[in-house]
C-alpha cells in the first residue's frame, strides 16, 4: 500500500519489517529520524523481541552491533558523516569478523569546515572497509534496499551499508510502498549465523592472526566481496519476483541505447539527471544515464556492458579525493579499459550545494563536445577561488 | 563497614587443591572436572599475574553460571597470549573485537541474549588497565550508566604491558615505565595524576564494585560468584603484578600482590550500590618500602641513594588508603 511518508520514517518501518533483534544508535543529523522512528516502534511494543540501545558514541554503536551480531542477533544501526568516521575502527572490525550488520548511512559531508548537508564524502571514505555499499536513488529504493541488504548480508556473512542522501531523501516526503512484516517474512528467512557465541559450542572469535595466515584471511574477504556481486543481483531479482519492483541490483541504465555520451551517478541525483537526459534527448542529443546502485562490490563487467558503444562517460561524483579527483572515476576507468571510451568527471553537490537542471544542462552540453576539463567542479565560484589562491600563493 | 572474611586456599597442606584434606574441604582446584576457562599452553610470561587472575575469575564465573557464560575480551596481553591463530586457550565462548570497545561489545552480547529470550547465559567482559581506564573508558562509563547486564573485570598491571610497558592512567606515581623513565629531576611517573577506576565505577551507582588481588584467590572467586548473583553492571578491579613490566622475579608475583594489600597501597573492598560495605583487613602491616624494593620499576628510589621524600610520599598514600577504607580493622 502506498503511503505518503518521510524517507526516514519509511526506512524505520522497513527495517522494523525485517524484525531486527538489536538496534543501537547514536544521534547525528540527518540520520536521527530513522532511529527515532525505530526507538518508538520498540518502546510501544510494535517491534517485539528487539532491544534498542541508546549508546554514548558511534564507536559504541558499532561495537554493540558487533557483540549482538556475533551472538547471532539480526542487528541494525544508522549513522552519517562524522559519526561514520568516529566508528571506523569498529566498522573494519565488523567486516573483518564477517558480521552481517546492516547500517544506514544518511550521507552527509565531512568537516572541517563543519557542514551538515548532503554529499557522499562520508561513505566514500569507507570505500575500502570491506562492507557492501548500496546507494538509493529514491525513498522507495531506500526502503527496498534495506530489506535486500539484510538478506545479502546474512547470506554472504558480510555487513552492508545502505547509503541514502541526507535530507534530500531522509527528510523528503514521497509516496512509498513499505512491505509489511508478513510480506518481508516470505523474502527474508530468519537469520542463521555461520558462527556465533554459544556456551554449548564455545568458539573463540577474533583471534590474533600473524603473517603466516593474514594474507589468506584478507584474500578470502576479497573473494567474498567479489562473489557478493552476483548475490546483489540475485537478491534484487528475487525481490522483484516477490514485490514486483525493479530496485537494487548492480546498476540500471536509462535511455542509453545508441548514446554517445553516458552519465554515471549514484544516489538521488539520478532523478535530476533523468530529467536532464530527457530534455537533452528532446533537443536531439545522444545522451543516456547509468545509475550505479552497488559501489561495493563494484560491477566492472556490468558497467563495461552498459557503456558498450558509448564514446564518452561523464562521472558525476558527490565526493572526491583531495589532490587527485574522482573516487568512483578510478573504478570506472578500470571497467572501461581498452574500450576507447573517454572519461570526464564532474564533482557536484558538495556540502549540500543544489545540483540544478540548468547547471547540469550547461555542463553536459559542453561535455558532449568534450569541451570540458577532465575534472570539473560544478558551479565553482572561480572569482573567489582566484582571489584566495593569489593571496595564499603570495604568502608562500 | 564490615570485614571481608579470609578463606585460605592452602590449609595445612602444600598439595594443590588441598588433596590431603577431606573431599568436601578441598578447593575446587583438586577436582579434575573443574571448569577450565583458560587452559594450558598459552603464551603468557612466567609468573604472569593476569593469566592467573583471568583463569580464577572466569572459572568462578563459569561455575556460578553452570558454564552458561560468554566472555568478551579487549585487546591486550590477555588476548594476544591466549589466541595466536589457529590456537586458543579459551574453553568458554569468547569474542575479541578491539582495544577500546569491550564494554560496548559485551552490551551487544547481553542485548542479543535478552532479545532472544535467553535468560540463563551471562556475560563477562575483561581487559587490562589501559583498555579499562584509558581507551575504553567512555564505553565502560556508557555501559555502567545504562546498567547493562555485564560483569566487567579489569586486570590491572598498572601500565601498557603488551606494547612494552608504557604509562597508563593506572600507573602509580614514581613508577618507571617506558614513557615515564627514571631520568631527570623527578624520575618515574609523576604524582597527582592517574585515575582510580573503582571509585569512578561507584559514582555510577552500579549494583556492585569490588577490588581483589591474585594474592587472595578465594576472595577473588567469592567476589566473582557474588557478582554473578546480581544483574546490571558490575565491576571488579583485580591487581595482577607483571614480572616483565614491574621488574620483579617470576616467583614473586603473588608475594608482591600480597605486599600491595598489606602495605595499604592497594585497598581490597566491596561496594554495593555505590557505598563501600566491606574491606579486607591488613593482617600484618608492612611498609611501602618492602613492596617497592622487589620491583626494579622503583629501583631509582633506592639507588644510587634512597629517595626519602618520594618513599615517604608513597607511604602517606598507603596510610591514607588504610584510613579511608578502614583497612586496619577495629
Amino acid at each position: 500500500m502506498l503511503r505518503q511518508v518521510e524517507g526516514s520514517k519509511a526506512v524505520a518501518d522497513a527495517v522494523a519489517a525485517c524484525a531486527p533483534e538489536v538496534i543501537c544508535a547514536y544521534p547525528i543529523s540527518p540520520q536521527t529520524h530513522i532511529v527515532e522512528g525505530l526507538s518508538a516502534l520498540v518502546k510501544d511494543g510494535s517491534l517485539k523481541n528487539c532491544e534498542f540501545i541508546n549508546v554514548e558514541s558511534e564507536f559504541a554503536a558499532m561495537s554493540v552491533a558487533i557483540g549482538a551480531s556475533a551472538t547471532g542477533a539480526r542487528t541494525y544501526t544508522a549513522t552519517a558523516s562524522q559519526g561514520l568516521l568516529y566508528m571506523i575502527e569498529a566498522v573494519y572490525n565488523a567486516s573483518g569478523l564477517g558480521l552481517p550488520i546492516v547500517m544506514t548511512v544518511a550521507n552527509r559531508a565531512i568537516g572541517g569546515p563543519i557542514n551538515i548537508w548532503n554529499d557522499h564524502s562520508d561513505s566514500m571514505s569507507q570505500r575500502d572497509c570491506g562492507w557492501l555499499q548500496l546507494y538509493a536513488e529514491n525513498n522507495q529504493e531506500a526502503v527496498d534496499l534495506h530489506i535486500q541488504a539484510f538478506r545479502i548480508a546474512e547470506e554472504m556473512s558480510i555487513p552492508v551499508m545502505v547509503c541514502m542522501d541526507g535530507f534530500i531523501l531522509t527528510h523528503a516526503y514521497e509516496q512509498v510502498d513499505i512491505p509489511t512484516r508478513e510480506e518481508v517474512k516470505t523474502f527474508l528467512p530468519p537469520f542463521t549465523p555461520r558462527q556465533h557465541l554459544d556456551p554449548a559450542d564455545p568458539v573463540s572469535i577474533g583471534a590474533m592472526v600473524g603473517p603466516e595466515s593474514f594474507t589468506e584471511v584478507k584474500y578470502l574477504a576479497h573473494q567474498r566481496m567479489i562473489d557478493s556481486l552476483r548475490k546483489v543481483q540475485e537478491v534484487a531479482d528475487d525481490f522483484e519476483r516477490h514485490f514486483g519492483r525493479k530496485t537494487g541490483g548492480q546498476l540500471r541504465s536509462y535511455r542509453t541505447e545508441g548514446a554517445d555520451t553516458v552519465v554515471l551517478a549514484l544516489g538521488s541525483v539520478i532523478g535530476t539527471l533523468k530529467d536532464v537526459v530527457d530534455e537533452l534527448q528532446l533537443d536531439g542529443h545522444s545522451i543516456g544515464l547509468v545509475g550505479l546502485t552497488s559501489f561495493r562490490p563494484f560491477p566492472f563487467h556490468a558497467l563495461a556492458e552498459a557503456l558498450k558503444g558509448a564514446k564518452r562517460v561523464v562521472i558525476l561524483e558527490k565526493a572526491f579525493s583531495t589532490g587527485t579527483g574522482g573516487i568512483v572515476t578510478q573504478d570506472v576507468v578500470r571497467a572501461i579499459e581498452g574500450m576507447g571510451i573517454k572519461d570526464f568527471t564532474v564533482i557536484a553537490g558538495l556540502g549540500g550545494r543544489p545540483i540544478t537542471i540548468a547547471s547540469l544542462r550547461e555542463y553536459l552540453t559542453n561535455a558532449m563536445q568534450e569541451n570540458v576539463e577532465r575534472i570539473t567542479f560544478l558551479d565553482l565560484e572561480t572569482e573567489t577561488i582566484e582571489k584566495e589562491l593569489s593571496k595564499e600563493r603570495a604568502l608562500r | 563497614m564490615s570485614t571481608t572474611q579470609i578463606k585460605f586456599y592452602q590449609v595445612g597442606s602444600f598439595a594443590v587443591g588441598n588433596r590431603l584434606l577431606r573431599e568436601d574441604e578441598r578447593s575446587v582446584q583438586s577436582d579434575p572436572e573443574r571448569t577450565n576457562a583458560l587452559t594450558s599452553g598459552h603464551r603468557a610470561c612466567q609468573g604472569c599475574g593476569e593469566a592467573l587472575g583471568a583463569r580464577y575469575a572466569l572459572d568462578a564465573a563459569m561455575r556460578a553460571t553452570n558454564d552458561q557464560l560468554i566472555a568478551v575480551n579487549a585487546t591486550g596481553c590477555l588476548e594476544v597470549f591466549s589466541t595466536p591463530y589457529p590456537e586458543s586457550s579459551w574453553r568458554v565462548a569468547w569474542l575479541h573485537s578491539l582495544f577500546g570497545n569491550a564494554p560496548a561489545v559485551a552490551t551487544g552480547v547481553a542485548a542479543a541474549l535478552k532479545a532472544k529470550g535467553n535468560h540463563t547465559t551471562r556475560v563477562v567482559a575483561q581487559g587490562g588497565d589501559g583498555a579499562t581506564v584509558d581507551i575504553g573508558f567512555g564505553a565502560l562509563s556508557g555501559m555502567f550508566e545504562r546498567n547493562d547486564d555485564v560483569l566487567y573485570i579489569c586486570y590491572d598491571n598498572e601500565a601498557y604491558m603488551n606494547t612494552g610497558v608504557q604509562r597508563s592512567g593506572a600507573t602509580p606515581p614514581a613508577a618507571r615505565t617506558a614513557t615515564t623513565q627514571a631520568v631527570g629531576a623527578k624520575p618515574g611517573n609523576v604524582f597527582g595524576q592517574g585515575k582510580y577506576l573503582p571509585k569512578i565505577a561507584m559514582a555510577h551507582d552500579i549494583p556492585y564494585v569490588a577490588t581483589a588481588t591474585i594474592a587472595d584467590l578465594r576472595d577473588l572467586e567469592a567476589k566473582v560468584e557474588r557478582a554473578m548473583t546480581m544483574h546490571g553492571s558490575r565491576y571488579l578491579h583485580v591487581l595482577v603484578p607483571c614480572p616483565l613490566g614491574w621488574g620483579s622475579a617470576s616467583c614473586d608475583t603473588i608475594k608482591i600482590a600480597r605486599l600491595a594489600t598489606q602495605s595499604g597501597l592497594f585497598p581490597v573492598f566491596e561496594a554495593i550500590n555505590g557505598e563501600v560495605v566491606a574491606s579486607s583487613k591488613i593482617r600484618k602491616k608492612v611498609s611501602v618500602e618492602e613492596y617497592l624494593k622487589l620491583q626494579t620499576r622503583y629501583s631509582h628510589l633506592f639507588s644510587p641513594q634512597r629517595n626519602d621524600e618520594v618513599i615517604d610520599h608513597l607511604q602517606r598514600i598507603a596510610d591514607k588508603n588504610i584510613e579511608r577504607y578502614e583497612l586496619m580493622g577495629e
